[in-house]
């Protein structure tokens, strides 16, 4: 116990820097006309997403043998970026930090075969896709329980099943599968030529136009027992869904402060019966309940996330933590929409995108990571 | 740098109260709800134990400037905090029964003098804000106090006054200048047995029956002239009465953390029930594929844990010495509404166990609400909120 941390709701420098320095970036690049034209282009500027990778988010607390930079690693780090990127474009934010959820997954799960022949291709320095396959597209889908399968058959895995919103499994070469291998879910390394695996027609979904996602399809996709995450007794699929809960919670954070923002700036700025507004407690009770709901799911992904820093399982605070900011970033994203009106529903200003995107905080599973 | 684990000091803090609350107040706890207004003697106890209490002021230069807070330290406002949610897992109306522990005791210390602090600091202390005509807007209260030689006159009408009857001396808001507004406005202690001060009748309430809420009525009633606390000048701005508001930044997460007590009571009352019914949430399969019951469940228990993460960011920041108006009204805000609805929900899941006076529940429903009521109502909270992230004054956003 000598060693344990104090309690403290205040950022560290380093954590500090971090925040303001990605608040520049998507200030400067992101916000305002370039999400917009992003979304409706449905299209990432790959400049962009290099502008993010060169700041060391994804790579920084990767060892030096594996290609990183060999710093601390910090899952209450990693949502202070998931959040500022996703104030700026959730979708931008997914991309962006989506190797580090194959990556993470690898170093901290993989055997040193696998770290040392997977990491260092992504840890170069420029940008490379890699992705997680994890969602289904079916009724009561349940992250805890893919439906996709892993049957051991003459020294290899045969996988079969079907998976949705792999984010950009085009580029990808390699895809991190979720599968039930004897019941119990495993993580497979999958390269996206091997045969039986395919990728399917670009998906249109409710938001995140910018992100491109497919479809996957496994028939009979042979993966050779080396690839199994872990190796032979398999990795701890629990750990790496509390990771990932977390960070969508953190994600969720960044879309409603993005909604509660712009939505605030507008209604003091819009008047009607000659005066803002703002200045109606219908407006401002909502922007004040906006303005504490996002602390509060801040504070849950910090939480959780300070467990994680703690070495500790992260369960309970995890699902808390992804469970409520599901809930809020729903509500606050719709009192965005609501606060401007008619004009909200127009696509020009953006609180409809933050409304469309942020429906995707509680469906959406293992696509970021901490 | 940010880390929300729970240490060590916040556990033996936690386990310790925790003790007291389960072996002292629930089991007078359903007593004193029947049998409102009689003075729960078993919390004598507690008189000898100061909680509302402070050092001397330092009087030195150098001791006078601000000490940067050991880190590794729990802070005194979080500390009770974490006391305050405990005590009210246990009974918030016992809590608010406790000796010398009144808001009014809480005015004191935060702005008696030393020589003030010698003759009252042992006092038990109400607060006396309220008036018939005046509530939320405390800025118009109409109880006037006149000089008169060395003493002052106090006159005017005070509701809903927590401790009424028990405390020994009641903090007593009152104006000296009427049209000086906000400015005008000062606290006076009155001793109890003064001539011209009498208590009228006592409240019968919803819920936190333990508690006697009462009303004063002051009728020339006269009082020495140092009994004002703090400053009797009435200066051009509304700084004084700001100070005095300025209590609440720390009263208001105290409130919050009673909502945390009793909503988690309750929560931790319905997840026993689930328990011995086989439901136990695994924090890990998709929410949407539990039952109605489970799934509720844990939103509760999110919200919970929302509700405290603000109140300990609140109490938090006041141990740092940083600025918590709004992070006070944001806990307060929340935990009172949300505690409220937590409660209200537990009793629906339990269904006829959360009807009956044979569990406590029922009882937490009605005494939880005051949480969303006293010390600024929840619309009051949300107005503060609001004005201070747009920015506005209270002529902008009435």
């Amino acid at each position: 116990m000598m060693d344990e941390r104090a309690f403290s709701f205040r950022m560290s420098e380093e954590q500090s820097s971090m925040k303001e320095t990605l608040a520049r970036l998507m200030k400067g690049r992101v916000v305002g006309n370039p999400a917009h034209e992003m979304d409706e282009q449905r299209a990432i500027p790959l400049e962009l997403l290099n502008q993010v990778w060169e700041l060391g988010t994804v790579v920084s607390s990767v060892p030096e043998a594996y290609g990183g930079y060999g710093m601390e690693y910090s899952p209450i780090l990693n949502t202070i970026v998931l959040e500022e990127l996703a104030a700026g474009d959730m979708a931008l934010a997914l991309a962006a930090c989506l190797p580090a959820a194959f990556i993470y997954t690898v170093l901290e799960m993989g055997t040193e075969e696998q770290k040392k022949k997977y990491l260092p291709p992504y840890c170069s320095s420029a940008y490379k896709a890699c992705t997680v396959a994890i969602n289904e597209p079916r009724f009561r889908f349940d992250a805890t329980f893919p439906e996709t399968r892993a049957v051991k058959e003459n020294g290899k895995y045969i996988l079969n099943g079907r998976k949705c919103f792999v984010p950009m499994a085009k580029d990808a070469d390699h895809l991190l599968v979720a599968a039930n291998a004897e019941g119990k879910t495993a993580l497979f390394i999958v390269a996206n030529d091997q045969q039986g695996l395919k990728i399917g027609e670009r998906e249109k979904n409710l938001g995140l136009y910018a992100l491109e996602t497919y479809p996957v399809i496994l028939e009979n996709c042979e993966v050779s027992v080396d690839d199994r995450v872990g190796g032979e007794d398999g990795c701890d699929y629990a750990k790496f869904l509390q990771k990932t809960r977390i960070a969508m919670s953190a994600l969720g954070t960044g879309v409603s402060r993005a909604s509660f923002e712009y939505a605030r700036d507008y209604a003091k700025e819009r008047v009607q019966f000659g005066e803002p507004i703002a200045y109606r407690q219908s407006i401002a009770f909502m922007l004040a309940e906006m303005a504490y709901e996002v602390d509060a799911m801040r504070l849950m992904t910090w939480k959780a996330a300070s467990a994680l820093e703690a070495g500790r399982d992260a369960k309970r605070e995890a699902y808390l933590a992804k469970l409520y900011t599901g809930e809020m970033t729903m509500k606050i994203t719709d009192y965005g929409v609501q606060i401007l009106g008619g004009h909200g529903y127009i696509r020009e200003n953006p609180v409809e995108r933050y409304y469309r995107n942020g429906r995707g905080i509680s469906i959406l599973e293992g696509m970021a990571t901490v | 740098m940010i880390n929300l684990e729970t240490t060590q000091k916040m556990k033996d803090v936690k386990n310790g109260v925790h003790g007291m609350a389960q072996s002292m107040l629930r089991p007078i706890s359903r007593h004193y709800d029947e049998n409102e207004h009689a003075y729960p003697k078993e919390l004598d106890i507690f008189r000898s134990i100061k909680l509302m209490s402070r050092p001397k002021k330092k009087k030195t230069e150098d001791e006078t400037k601000t000490e940067t807070p050991d880190p590794q330290k729990l802070g005194t406002n979080l500390s009770t905090i974490i006391s305050v949610e405990e005590m009210c897992w246990g009974d918030v109306g016992l809590l608010l029964s406790i000796p010398n522990a009144g808001l009014g005791n809480a005015a004191i210390a935060a702005v008696a003098t030393d020589e003030q602090m010698e003759r009252f600091g042992d006092k038990w202390a109400s607060m006396a804000i309220t008036e018939p005509g005046s509530g939320s807007d405390s800025g118009s209260i109409t109880a006037r106090a006149v000089l008169d030689g060395d003493e002052w006159v106090l006159n005017g009408e005070k509701i809903f006054v927590t401790c009424a009857e028990r405390a020994d001396v009641a903090v007593i808001w009152a104006t000296v200048d009427k049209s000086a507004g906000k400015a005008g406005i000062k606290s006076f202690i009155v001793e109890k047995g003064r001539p011209g001060f009498k208590l009228e009748k006592l409240e019968h309430k919803l819920g936190i029956r333990a508690s006697d809420t009462g009303t004063y009525v002051l009728d020339d009633c006269r009082i020495p002239k140092d009994n004002l606390l703090g400053s009797a000048e009435v200066k051009q701005s509304t700084e004084g009465f700001k100070g005095v508001m300025k209590t609440f930044d720390n009263t208001r997460p105290m409130v919050a953390a009673m909502a945390l007590g009793v909503a988690r009571a309750a929560l931790d009352f319905t997840r026993e029930k689930m328990e011995e019914n086989g439901i136990i949430p695994d924090y890990e399969q998709n929410p949407n594929n539990l039952n109605a019951l489970e799934k509720e469940f844990c939103l509760m228990e999110a919200q919970l844990e929302a509700m405290r993460l603000l109140t300990w960011r609140a109490a938090w920041m006041m141990d740092n010495k940083e600025f918590n108006n709004l992070e006070a009204s944001m806990a307060k805000a929340k935990a009172g509404r949300c505690g409220t609805l937590i409660v209200q929900k537990c009793c629906e899941l339990l269904g006829p166990l959360g009807f009956s006076c044979d569990h406590l529940v029922e009882k937490w429903m009605r005494d939880i609400k005051i949480t969303d009521i006293f010390e600024g109502t929840g619309q009051i909270q949300h107005l503060i909120v609001a004005r201070n992230v747009l920015g506005y004054s209270s002529r902008e956003l009435k």
